[in-house]
Order: structure tokens, then C-alpha cells, then sequence
């Protein structure tokens, strides 16, 4: 449930709220929430550190364009969170850097 | 310093501020010059905003040994360089020279690329290195390279850089040497009377300097001829996609495919005749998003996050001119493709050419002549 966050709902007429992890930590939201609203109703202050300097970085734009949003979700890494849509019990989780792409070494 | 006032003088005005421009620049202020660089916009046709990076040796010069010699020379000269633009400004452009692989995949395309490099290597009298490598070999530096690589050749004298560092780490390093940056639109007129060139920009604000140098890329051949010059240089569109960040696994660029520093992987090497045309189609980018994925077939899980096209400034034989005029004496033309990889040598032994006026005869192959003989 939104605890700490700087971001307020609007007055919406309210679904049954779903549960997604993030981080491991439980929360409750709006089946039609993005996975980057959810983040910032959550009070969590970072979706991801940068590949270089391992910045903190949180969702800016929230319209696909800006990649500050990317996280793991599910196991796959570097998914912008503004465009992904929340799902009953999402194991959503910080992305730490580039994402490894796997090597899947049958040379043939 | 940037300027706006109406009327300037300096000993000498740099027109075009790409990577060309700033490379010349930095050099004659190197010489104790002080430079005036007038670029126009950012609604310009710049080549130096969406190249591939490469510092690029082998193949270069196959139909002209003294271009081959220059390309080589300035690979050697591009560490120091990159060094000091660092030590300059702080800003480390990513070069690495450890290398460079071209994989094929067809045996047609492997003979003619090793039957084209033994070419130059006995121009180059056996001083060239390169090497021809099977798919085990390729696999040696790219475990991934997928099956249908029949080979590669390898030259230990390629590398890259990242080209948008690099421009940026030239601007700061003119500003901060005493460089004036102007942008007063493109310059539409261009006279000499006595040792006295006068050059006027689209926003009418005039500057006097005593040796002009045209480096303004495709703007080159409206220029040229302003000065008793010829720039025939024509548009070739190049398309380039650019991936998510991912962790580090091509330790060496490709003529195709090659890895940023950040984690972006860059693709494509496409060609294409299509005017000033600078959008992108999804039919070529298509092809080369193909063809990279059967050189690396790990590449199919990799999130693309955009894609460019940019102009090439080709001459018709594809080597630079650098030519001072005869008919007036002060300018000089300056333009290449593989700006990139001729950084240092404009920076350093072309700059010297202009600032000193010692012109080395074997450059005499790079007049613009050859066109109209
Ligand atoms: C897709 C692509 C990939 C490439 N890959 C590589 C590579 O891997 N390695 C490599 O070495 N090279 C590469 N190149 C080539 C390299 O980018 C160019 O050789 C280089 O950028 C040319 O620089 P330039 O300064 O001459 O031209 P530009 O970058 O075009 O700069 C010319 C400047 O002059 C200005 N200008 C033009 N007319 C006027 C005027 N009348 N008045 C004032 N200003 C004017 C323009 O605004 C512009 O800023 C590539 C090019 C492309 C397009
Ligand atoms: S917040 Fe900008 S892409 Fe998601």
C-alpha cells in the first residue's frame, strides 16, 4: 500500500487491488497501474542503478521514451516499467546495471 | 569564447566545426594560430553525429598506397592524441586500438577481402599487418559468432572510439585553448582581395582572416568554388541502430557490429545513394539487423532503442582532397570520409601543412585534379 510516496492517486473509482513484489517487499495495486506507477506509489526511490556510474534513477517520462525506468521483472532484465502493465504477484526488482544477455553457446 | 558582435578578425577562420573542423582548429592553435571555427546549425547535414566510431585500418587505401599510409599513420598517432584530449578536458573518448575483425559470411566474400588485403600488403611492401581467420579462429575472440561465419580478417591496427566524446572533448579543448566558436548560420559568401578573405554568413555578420580553411563537409562543394576550388563530395546514406546497455561480451569492434563503452551494441554498414535524405527505412534496417544476428546470432534477444541515418561526404574515389588553392593562395580544402579514423593526423601533420606551409609531396595524390584530368 502506498506508504511514503510523494505521489498521490487520483480519485478513481477503485478495482479490487492485486499483489505484486518488489523487491521481495509485498505491495498492493491497481490491476491497470504501470509497473512504474506502482513503483512510485510504493515510496521506493529507485527502479535501477546506472550501467557506469551506478546512479539512482527513478521513472521520468513515463511514455516509453526515456529508458530511466528499467527493472527486472520476472527474471527478464531491462523492462521500462512505464510500459509494462502490473500482474498478480510480479516479482518486480531493481535493475543493477547493463543487462547480461545470456550466452547461449551451441555452436553448431 | 562564443561571438555575436557583427564585424571579426582572426589570422584564421575554420569553416564547418564537425570533426574535421575541430581537428584542423585544435592543431594550428597547437601552432599558436588563434582560430575562428563558423559552424551553422544544428539543422546542418553533420556526418559527425551519426558515424560508427571505427578507427579503421584494414582495407583502407586498396586502390591508393598513400592512403593506406596516412590511415595508418594517424592510427599510430591516435593514442597520444586521445591522451591528451583527456588530460585536456577530462573526457575519455573511449579509445581502444587493440584490433579489429571484418567477418564474412560466404567464402566469396572471405577470398576477396583476403585477395584485396594481400593487395595492399604488397603495395605496403609486406608492412601490413593482417591476418585471414577461419570460424575456429573467429570463435577464439568471439565465442558467440554464430555458424554461418565462414571467416574474418583480422588487422591488430584497428579500434574505435566513441565519436560523440570525441567531438565534444575537441569543442571543449578549442573553447578552453582560445578557440572562437561561432554560429551565425551557414556562410554564403566567400571573397579574397589581396591577402585579405572576407567571409559572410546567412546572418550577415562579416569576419576578415588571413587563411581559410574549408572543412564544412557536404557544404564543401558549394564553398570551393567561392575560392578557385572543387569539392565534387556527394551524400551517402549510412543506417545505424543502436541497442539497450548490456554487459560487456564484444571485446573487438567489427566493420558491422561493435560494443560502446556504455554497453551499446552499434550495428550497420549500410550504403546508400539517396540524396540528402537522412531518415531511416525499415527494409535496410531489416537487412542489417539480419545480417548482424547471423554474425552473432545472440544478438536476437537484444532490444533495439533506436536507429539514424547519416550522410557520408564521398568523393568519387571515396579518398579525401587536401589542396590549398592556386588561384587563391590562404585557402585550403580539407574533407574526408573516415573522418574518425583521420582524426590525429589533421590534428597533428595535416594541421602542420597549413600552419607552416610545409606541404609533404607524397599528399599531392589527394589534389582534387584527379577529377578533371
Ligand atoms: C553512417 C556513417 C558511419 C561512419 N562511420 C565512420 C567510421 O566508423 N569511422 C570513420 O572514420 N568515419 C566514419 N564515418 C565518416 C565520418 O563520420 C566523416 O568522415 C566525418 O564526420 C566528416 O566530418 P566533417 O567535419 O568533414 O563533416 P560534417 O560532420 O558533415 O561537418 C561539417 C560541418 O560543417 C557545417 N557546414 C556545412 N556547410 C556550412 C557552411 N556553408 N557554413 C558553415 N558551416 C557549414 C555543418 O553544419 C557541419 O557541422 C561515417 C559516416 C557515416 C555517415
Ligand atoms: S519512464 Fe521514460 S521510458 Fe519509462
Amino acid at each position: 500500500m502506498p506508504t511514503d510516496s510523494h505521489f498521490n492517486r487520483q480519485a478513481i473509482r477503485e478495482s479490487s487491488p492485486i499483489p505484486v513484489t518488489i523487491n521481495g517487499q509485498t505491495i498492493m495495486v491497481q490491476p491497470n497501474d504501470s509497473v512504474a506507477a506502482a513503483i512510485l506509489l510504493s515510496g521506493i526511490e529507485m527502479n535501477r542503478r546506472t550501467p557506469i556510474s551506478g546512479k539512482k534513477r527513478a521513472p521520468y517520462c513515463m511514455m516509453g521514451v526515456c529508458f530511466d525506468c528499467l527493472v527486472q521483472i520476472n527474471g527478464k532484465e531491462n523492462i521500462q516499467a512505464c510500459m509494462t502493465k502490473v500482474e498478480a504477484n510480479m516479482d518486480i526488482r531493481t535493475q543493477n546495471g547493463a543487462r547480461l544477455i545470456h550466452h547461449d553457446l551451441n555452436p553448431s | 569564447m562564443y561571438i555575436s558582435e557583427n564585424q571579426k578578425s582572426s589570422d584564421t577562420c575554420v569553416i564547418g566545426g564537425g570533426i574535421v573542423g575541430l581537428a584542423i582548429s585544435l592543431g594550428l592553435l597547437r601552432n599558436g594560430h588563434n582560430v575562428t571555427l563558423l559552424d551553422e546549425n544544428d539543422n546542418g547535414l553533420r556526418a559527425s553525429r551519426g558515424n560508427f566510431g571505427l578507427v579503421w585500418v584494414q582495407g583502407k587505401g586498396d586502390t591508393l598506397p598513400q592512403y593506406a599510409t596516412i590511415t595508418r599513420q594517424s592510427a599510430k598517432l591516435w593514442k597520444p592524441f586521445a591522451d591528451h584530449l583527456n588530460a585536456e578536458t577530462g573526457i575519455d573518448i573511449q579509445l581502444e586500438q587493440k584490433g579489429g575483425l571484418y567477418l564474412c559470411l560466404s567464402e566469396d566474400e572471405l577470398q576477396a577481402r583476403q585477395a584485396m588485403l594481400t593487395k595492399i600488403q604488397q603495395a605496403a611492401k609486406n608492412d601490413y599487418p593482417f591476418s585471414t581467420l577461419d570460424l575456429a579462429q573467429v570463435r577464439e575472440f568471439f565465442p558467440e559468432a554464430g555458424p554461418e561465419v565462414t571467416g574474418a580478417t583480422w588487422c591488430p591496427e584497428d579500434g574505435h572510439l566513441n565519436p560523440l566524446l570525441y567531438l565534444r572533448a575537441m569543442t571543449e579543448l578549442f573553447l578552453k585553448h582560445g578557440g572562437k566558436l561561432v554560429h551565425q548560420g551557414q556562410v554564403i559568401s566567400l571573397k579574397q582581395q589581396d591577402k585579405d578573405f572576407t567571409i559572410t554568413t546567412q546572418n550577415n555578420t562579416v569576419f576578415h582572416c588571413g587563411k581559410v580553411i574549408l572543412a564544412a563537409g557536404l557544404g564543401n562543394q558549394r564553398l570551393a568554388p567561392m575560392v578557385g576550388l572543387n569539392a565534387p563530395v556527394q551524400p551517402n546514406r549510412g543506417q545505424v541502430l543502436v541497442s539497450e546497455r548490456v554487459r560487456n561480451f564484444l571485446h573487438y569492434p567489427t566493420g558491422h557490429v561493435r560494443q560502446t563503452g556504455e554497453g551499446t551494441v552499434q550495428i550497420g554498414d549500410s550504403k546508400e545513394d539517396v540524396g540528402l535524405n537522412q531518415g531511416t527505412t525499415l527494409e535496410t534496417m531489416a537487412l542489417i539487423a539480419s545480417r548482424a544476428r547471423k554474425m552473432f546470432p545472440i544478438l536476437k534477444d537484444l532490444r533495439l532503442v533506436r536507429a539514424w541515418g547519416a550522410l557520408r561526404v564521398m568523393t568519387p574515389d571515396g579518398y579525401p582532397i587536401y589542396q590549398q588553392s592556386l588561384s587563391n593562395p590562404g585557402a585550403y580544402l580539407v574533407t574526408c570520409h573516415s573522418g574518425v579514423t583521420l582524426g590525429a593526423f589533421h590534428q597533428g601533420p595535416l594541421a602542420d601543412w597549413i600552419a607552416n606551409n610545409d606541404f609533404d609531396p607524397a599528399w599531392e595524390v589527394f589534389n582534387a585534379n584527379r577529377f578533371t584530368l
